[in-house]
């Protein structure tokens, strides 16, 4: 429960996890700006933001001694594996339908 | 001091590794990083003693999630793509939102307290790990606690199943299959014709 107050450099606490699971959460979301050619670098990022928030779940999970967080990392995971499943099969189809998956032309897909 | 240095270890690969599925130009090696990733998570969850979410994390997503990303890149034939006018006009937007959540995050956690009286209010305390497992212990909440939330995950599974399987799917014209109704339906009189043919005439 201490884990909080002392923040040393060789003392691991709640704060270097969280930390690490927010640079994660970050850096997905500029490869989500970042990238506009190739959509499935978006989906990568797209995990690599649930990744993060897994992070975050299993350390509080860990730190406060309830088992809650870890059950709630693995239905995370159950929806990003579906969610990943969905969205390269709709990729799929629209790669078939125009050839290209660059971000600047899949706006077109609406109607 | 031991687990600071390996947590600092995986720590810094990870970042590094998804800091190079960001910015890698070969969507090929953007997943193998991403499964290095994945892996790092793994080893630092094993530091945190959940034993059952880093193997998950290993099994479902290194073993199906990220295959199913190679599976597709591959097949999409993409290649190399140029990232410089990308770079350039979307870094500085990037880079802003991404430092204002980081930023956002770090303060509040470390202006986090918690509560007076929150560690008595725990849903399911974690038991001590040298009398239950963590596995065993996880599977007893899911199995007793949560067994709908734990079929419903199972439900979204299967939906996704069938909604891959449905957009992916595809009648293409001029492929010859097999079509076994259509062979049994064959009867002798469609398929032959009897002709009787005069000697030395032929058929016309």
């Amino acid at each position: 429960m201490e884990a909080m107050t002392e923040i040393g450099v060789f003392e691991i606490g709640m704060t270097h996890y969280l930390v690490l699971g927010a640079m994660l959460f970050m850096l997905g979301v500029f490869g989500i700006f970042l990238n506009r050619r190739n959509i499935i670098v978006i989906l990568m990022s797209v995990e690599l933001m649930l990744l993060a928030v897994t992070i975050n779940m299993v350390t509080f999970s860990a730190f406060l001694q309830d088992l809650t967080g870890q059950i709630f990392a693995l239905f995370i995971l159950t929806v990003a594996a579906a969610e990943a499943a969905i969205g390269l099969a709709i990729l799929m189809v629209f790669f078939r339908n125009r050839g290209i998956i660059s971000v600047d032309v899949v706006n077109r897909m609406k109607g | 001091m031991v687990e600071a240095l390996i947590f600092y270890m995986f720590a810094f690969v990870l970042i590094a590794s998804a800091v190079m599925v960001v910015v890698s130009r070969n969507p090929v090696h953007s997943v193998l990083f991403l499964v290095m990733a994945f892996f790092n998570t793994a080893g630092l969850f094993v530091l945190l003693g959940a034993e059952f979410i880093a193997m998950m994390l290993v099994i479902v997503y290194v073993g199906a999630v990220a295959v199913l990303f190679l599976f597709v890149v591959m097949m999409l034939e993409i290649g190399k793509v140029s990232m410089k006018e990308g770079m350039v006009t979307y870094l500085p937007v990037g880079l802003f939102v991404g430092l204002v959540l980081l930023a956002e995050l770090v303060f509040v956690y470390l202006g986090w307290e918690m509560a007076e009286g929150a560690a008595d209010r725990r849903l399911f305390p974690t038991p001590d790990a040298s009398e239950v497992a963590n596995t065993h212990a996880l599977g007893q909440i899911i199995y007793t606690h949560n067994v709908y939330l734990f079929q419903i995950s199972g439900l979204i599974l299967l939906v996704a199943m069938i909604g891959a399987i449905v957009l992916s799917l595809r009648t293409r014209p001029g492929v010859r299959k097999q079509d076994i109704a259509d062979q049994l339906d064959r009867r002798r009189e469609d398929a032959v014709e009897l002709h009787k043919v005069e000697s030395g005439a032929g058929i016309k």
